[in-house]
């Protein structure tokens, strides 16, 4: 940001952005007179954008004098604080979990409240498929000016009927709180969630929920580490390995969701995006294949068979039909000809394991992406793809490949990246409006 | 001979002896007698080239390689030409059984030869896949230029390749995920090991159980997208569980759904990367499967909103064949001649949905064939089209036009037994005549009911195929000329009046021999042994003349009339240079054209006569036409000094057909044209101006004239039986102002 001039118009900006807030913050002064001086410069900040609010978030605000909180209970959402992305494969949700509780608030709070929040904090699984991802939370964050942990927790969408019995048993209603929820399932299960559990739901648009969601946690970082991350020498896997990445000037950026099908969208601010096109070879294909191939039944088993077998015994690869490289149109022999293409043979059907066939699955979805990206990324010219997407939960194998295709097919012009937050950024997305909202 | 994962083909080039007719005069010093025929016609053989492609599956290998052994006795060929990726596996067994040595030709370069070949040559190569379509099939015209285009390969893997120019080309991208993914995870699924069966399979299936469609996911569209409900949101998303059972056709299904989408995808970012909007689709994945054809067709026309159009060709199997064939054949040049598809010889395309016609495709999985028979000369479009890349020479389309079709097959089914019957006779000396007719006979009727199942077998299916589909299943059986004796009697007894008919024509007045003239012509095309309606009656009524014929004729005002606009033109300076295309042998060409032509020439009009170069029903041969002009001119100064003069002129057109395609003459028609700046085009008979030709549009006068002697036609047209067609037409006015 130092280094060249094309930053002073930046500052420059942000001066004028700060005159601006000022006057705001005079007016607020006016209204809330009790207001802290500082604490009112937050206060504006959260109220204009939770993007906004992004930035400040790392502010260390320790000390909350307690006239703030109480004047700011209209801007803020009531707790318990939300965002929900219904997918159709899995339920993400993050739950904000404040940690500056007063002893006058913990005597206000309802019990309903207090159940629910003890239920989600201090368990890891939920009934019989919930799981909270504690690798993932992020602590001492502060959010609209309360300081907490936010969770992340994600169900098979399924099992929404178990969720919505949930909350009807800890009358979540009673809360009078507005879920902020994204993905399809939004809408499928709105009418659902408001008979069955009295709750109406704010429904938000996946992919701006995605871009939020992501800009903001890369924003607040990882409880102080990067949030993203790429392969070094992805080419060479002895060398090959994580490594984190500053994504500063993120723009134009290439974001492809691999959730159960896959959205590539082409980022040009935070706001301008624009689907470039979808696949439906994603996560949920390579789930499903596996399941019929294999007999499994969860991604984890599909993973872990994939991560012993062997797809060369599977895909037909350039030298099974050319007797190694293709020269003539640079194809190197081991690069797949045809995946699943010795599966043609009955002999051959007969000689591989489930294990083959999960990491066959699993390299074909996985290259299919990379290819279509890497076209989308020259049609859209774009350097920089983001990955994000459950696809990619605990599926090193995965990222690498991908991180491999993008730079050998693109002779290193493309560089892969991924989030470590993988498949929560569209509940984040849906939290933050709740919040940007009220 | 190239060979993919399961079939091999094979092409070879042959000589191919066949009997063929010639015309010669008779020493004209000797004194000739009344009863003298005025030339001698003779069955001779003759040599010609033909390409013929084989297809069959692996597990004939052997079999095959009997196959050209057998063939392969006196020549001295040393080397075979294989390609694919199967060249490798057969190497040794190839090298052995034929002791030629197999040069592996490299298999992408091949297939570019082949396509660029096919695309160049046979006319309705290309075609767009519509499903549920009355004929499925809607064949693309052949553009002038037909490069760049795209070619998705789609074998076991996928390659796309972006083709510039005859030898420029480049592979820019390609995917694994392809035919032999749709075979191998296919088999791998449902236990299904053909791929045949697999494509059954997924035409039974429906994917909506397997797959996660947008409407699981969100209950309805995805509004804000303008995704729809039922767009497959997660190929198979609905099979990730343990505890529920897929049929094997759903599986199948979305198998197919899945990769056919996932190609349409990848073609359509390629396409627009480099801008090209003609993609063609091949492979054993595309190969005559209406199903890939469609989900391929589907998947593109969603990614590309419909601006981009999935092309397949009819000879897409063929493709590897033809290319190394002419790599091994480069020293011959075959681009230096034309090349037909010979439609007696070509099994055709394949309906390949098993419930249309379980025993074609039976057939098709072992065994198919195509036939290029070498036209020995260069086939070039007339230069006076007004657009050549939308000419279409045939007038109705009997594909889509199913009531046509219905007509004109059974039409030509009617007519069967009378061919046969000429075919006998034009050959009483010859050997097993009664045998050949019959197998002829048996030949066609069942090209009949190929078509009437599979229209587009042959491409656009229109009466100018029909017709020569019969011209081509006669040669195959050594009928050359059925027509030739009745031909050479026409001829003979038309000469006999010409005189008397040039000077009653001059003793009339200017007006009125301008229109006794084109009566004349008229009159004369009434004498048509390929219209049913006239054969019967030439048949019973051999007296049946010239006078009766024009008695028959319509009154004017005619069908399409526009004599006047003629007639005024007439009254203006002459044309420089006109060119005939005539149609019929006797009184057609000899009472009806030539004292048209006299009557041009004398108005100080150039004339070329073009006549067909081979044989079709009893039109007017080249060879035959110049013993005709040539006796003619003996007796008639007016075309003895224009033939001295070079100011009458004849031409071979290049065709054997009763119609004409004017985007495949011959070369030499083109240079001629184009050298005596023609600037009049007459076109004569049904076959030539109203079964094609009727609307294309020249940037020229034209003059279009025939009498509908079908009355199912003349009903279509509007008119009656015996009407008459008189189109004069001059060019569009934009194009004058543009030469002004």
């Amino acid at each position: 940001m130092e280094l060249n001039g094309y930053h002073c118009e930046d500052e420059a900006a942000a001066e004028t952005e700060e005159e601006e807030s000022v006057g705001e913050k005079q007016q607020w002064a006016q209204r809330k007179e009790s207001a802290a001086p500082r604490a009112g410069d937050t206060t504006e900040k959260e109220a204009d954008a939770p993007r906004a609010s992004a930035s400040r978030e790392r502010l260390p605000s320790n000390s909350m004098p307690r006239q703030r909180t109480d004047s700011l209970k209209k801007n803020r959402p009531p707790f318990p604080w939300f965002g929900m992305d219904i997918g159709g494969t899995l339920v993400k949700l993050v739950y904000f979990e404040p940690k500056d509780i007063t002893v006058e608030e913990e005597q206000e709070e309802v019990e309903s409240l207090k159940s629910i929040r003890r239920y989600l904090t201090s368990n890891v699984a939920y009934g019989s498929t919930g799981l909270r991802d504690v690798h993932l939370e992020l602590k001492d964050l502060t959010l609209c000016g309360r300081k907490g942990n936010l969770h992340f927790i994600r169900f098979p969408t399924h099992d929404m009927p178990a969720f919505l019995q949930m909350g009807r048993d800890k009358h979540f209603s009673s809360l009078h709180t507005m879920l902020c929820a994204t993905g399809g399932g939004a809408y499928k299960f709105d009418r659902d969630f408001y008979t069955m559990a009295d709750l109406r739901l704010r429904k938000l648009d996946e992919l701006d929920c995605l871009i939020k969601g992501v800009l903001y946690i890369e924003s607040v970082r990882f409880n102080g580490h990067s949030e993203c991350y790429y392969f070094e020498n992805p080419t060479d896997p002895d060398l090959c390995q994580q490594k984190p990445y500053k994504l500063e000037n993120p723009y134009p950026l290439l974001l492809v969701n691999i959730g159960s099908g896959v959205s590539i969208l082409a980022v040009y601010s935070k706001d301008n995006y624009k689907r470039v096109t979808g696949t439906s070879l994603g996560g949920g294909s390579f789930l499903g294949l596996c399941c019929l191939l294999t007999g499994c039944s969860t991604f984890e088993e599909a993973l872990e068979m994939a991560s012993c077998g062997d797809s060369t015994r599977v895909d037909k690869l350039v030298r099974d039909i050319y007797g190694g490289d293709y020269d003539k149109f640079g194809l190197p022999g081991w690069a797949v000809a045809s995946s699943f293409g010795n599966m043609m043979c009955k002999e051959k059907r007969e000689s591989i394991s489930k294990e083959d066939l999960a990491r066959a699955t699993l390299v074909t979805i996985t290259n299919n992406i990379g290819s279509i990206t890497r076209m989308c990324a020259l049609n859209e010219n774009i350097q920089r793809v983001v990955f994000v997407g459950n696809f990619l939960r605990i599926n090193t194998l995965s990222m690498k490949l991908l991180a491999y295709a993008m730079d050998y097919w693109s002779k290193g012009q493309l560089k892969a990246l991924f989030l470590k937050h993988e498949g929560y950024f569209g509940a984040v997305g849906a939290l933050l409006e709740l919040l940007n909202q009220s | 001979m190239p060979r993919g994962g399961s079939l091999t083909k094979l092409a070879y080039y042959s000589t191919v002896q066949h009997k063929v007719a010639k015309v010669r005069s008779f020493d004209h010093s000797v004194k000739e007698t009344e009863d003298d025929p005025l030339y001698e016609i003779s069955v001779q053989e003759e040599i010609t080239a033909r390409l013929h492609f084989i297809k069959f599956e692996n597990a004939y290998i052997e079999t095959c390689l009997d196959f050209v052994k057998d063939h392969l006795v006196n020549t001295d060929t040393k080397v075979i030409k294989a390609t694919g990726g199967g060249a490798y596996k057969f190497k040794d067994l190839i090298e052995k059984k034929l002791k030629l040595k197999v040069d592996k030709e490299d298999e992408m370069s091949c297939l570019i030869k082949g396509c660029n070949f096919v695309l160049k040559n046979i006319p309705h190569e290309a075609f767009v896949y519509v499903r549920h379509a009355d004929s499925e099939f809607r064949f693309q015209n052949t553009h002038p230029d037909i490069f760049p285009y795209l070619l998705i390969n789609i074998g076991s893997g996928v390659s796309i390749v972006k083709v510039e120019s005859e030898d420029q080309f480049e592979r820019i991208g390609g995917s694994s995920i392809g035919g032999g993914t749709f075979w191998g995870l296919g088999a791998l699924l449902t236990k299904t090991k053909r791929f045949d069966e697999l494509l059954q399979l997924a035409s039974r299936g429906q994917h909506a159980s397997v797959d996660m469609l947008v409407k699981d996911i969100y209950g309805g569209a995805y509004g804000t997208l303008g995704l729809t409900g039922d767009l497959i949101a997660s190929s198979f998303g609905k099979s990730a569980t343990a505890d529920k059972e897929f049929s094997k056709e759903d599986m199948a299904k979305s198998l197919l759904h899945m990769i056919s989408n996932d190609i349409g995808q990848l073609a359509c970012l390629y396409a627009k990367l480099h801008n090209l909007t003609r993609v063609y689709f091949g492979g054993f994945f595309i190969r005559g499967h209406p199903v890939t054809m469609h989900t391929i067709t589907y998947s593109i026309n969603f990614f590309t909103k419909g601006e981009v159009q999935a092309l397949f060709l009819r000879h897409e199997g063929y493709l590897g064949a033809i290319g190394a064939f002419l790599k091994g054949a480069e020293e011959d040049n075959p681009n230096q001649y034309s090349w037909g598809e010979n439609y007696a010889g070509s099994s055709g395309l394949m309906s390949v949905s098993p419930e249309l016609n379980p025993m074609q495709r039976a057939r098709s999985g072992t065994f198919d064939m195509l036939e290029m028979d070498r036209l020995e000369r260069q086939l070039v479009n007339l230069p006076l089209l007004q657009d050549p890349s939308s000419y279409i020479p045939d007038t109705m389309d009997l594909t889509e036009d199913a009531v046509a079709r219905e007509y004109w097959l059974f039409c030509f089914e009617e007519a069967l037994e009378g061919v046969v019957k000429r075919a006998i006779a034009s050959q009483p000396d010859l050997p097993q005549t009664r045998e050949r007719a019959e197998k002829f006979s048996q030949k066609y009727r069942h090209k009949l009911q190929t078509l009437r199942h599979q229209p587009f077998a042959y491409g656009s299916l229109t009466v100018r195929s029909l017709l020569d589909t019969r011209e081509h299943c006669l040669n195959e059986f050594n009928f050359p000329d059925p027509y030739s004796k009745i031909k050479q009697r026409e001829n003979d007894m038309a000469l006999k009046y010409f005189q008397k008919a040039v000077k009653s024509l001059e003793s009339l007045s200017w007006e009125q021999r301008q229109f006794a003239l084109v009566k004349g012509l008229l009159a004369g095309n009434v004498f048509d042994w390929g219209a049913k309606a006239i054969s019967d009656v030439l048949e019973t009524n051999a007296g049946f003349g010239f006078e009766e014929a024009k008695r028959k004729l319509q009154e004017r005002p005619w069908l399409v009339d526009s004599y006047n606009q003629w007639l005024e033109r007439l009254k203006g300076p002459p044309h420089k240079c006109a060119l005939f295309f005539v149609d019929n042998s006797g009184i057609d060409i000899i009472l009806g054209v030539f004292p048209f032509v006299r009557e041009l020439l004398c108005r100080g009009t150039e004339v070329v006569l073009a006549s067909n170069s081979g044989p079709a029903l009893n039109d007017v041969t080249y060879s035959e036409l110049q013993i005709l002009t040539e006796r003619i001119a003996a007796m008639d100064t007016v075309i003895q000094t224009g033939i001295k003069e070079e100011r009458l002129i004849l031409v071979q057109s290049g065709s054997s057909s009763p119609c004409l395609d004017l985007s495949r003459l011959d070369k030499t028609l083109a240079t001629v044209v184009r050298e005596r700046h023609t600037d009049l085009v007459i076109i004569e008979g049904m076959g030539r101006a109203i079964h094609t030709n009727y609307y294309a549009t020249l940037r020229c006068e034209s003059l279009k004239l025939a009498v509908i002697k079908n009355s199912w036609l003349a009903e279509r047209l509007g008119g009656v039986l015996f009407s008459v067609v008189f189109k004069y037409e001059e060019p569009p006015k934009y194009q004058e102002e543009t030469h002004q």
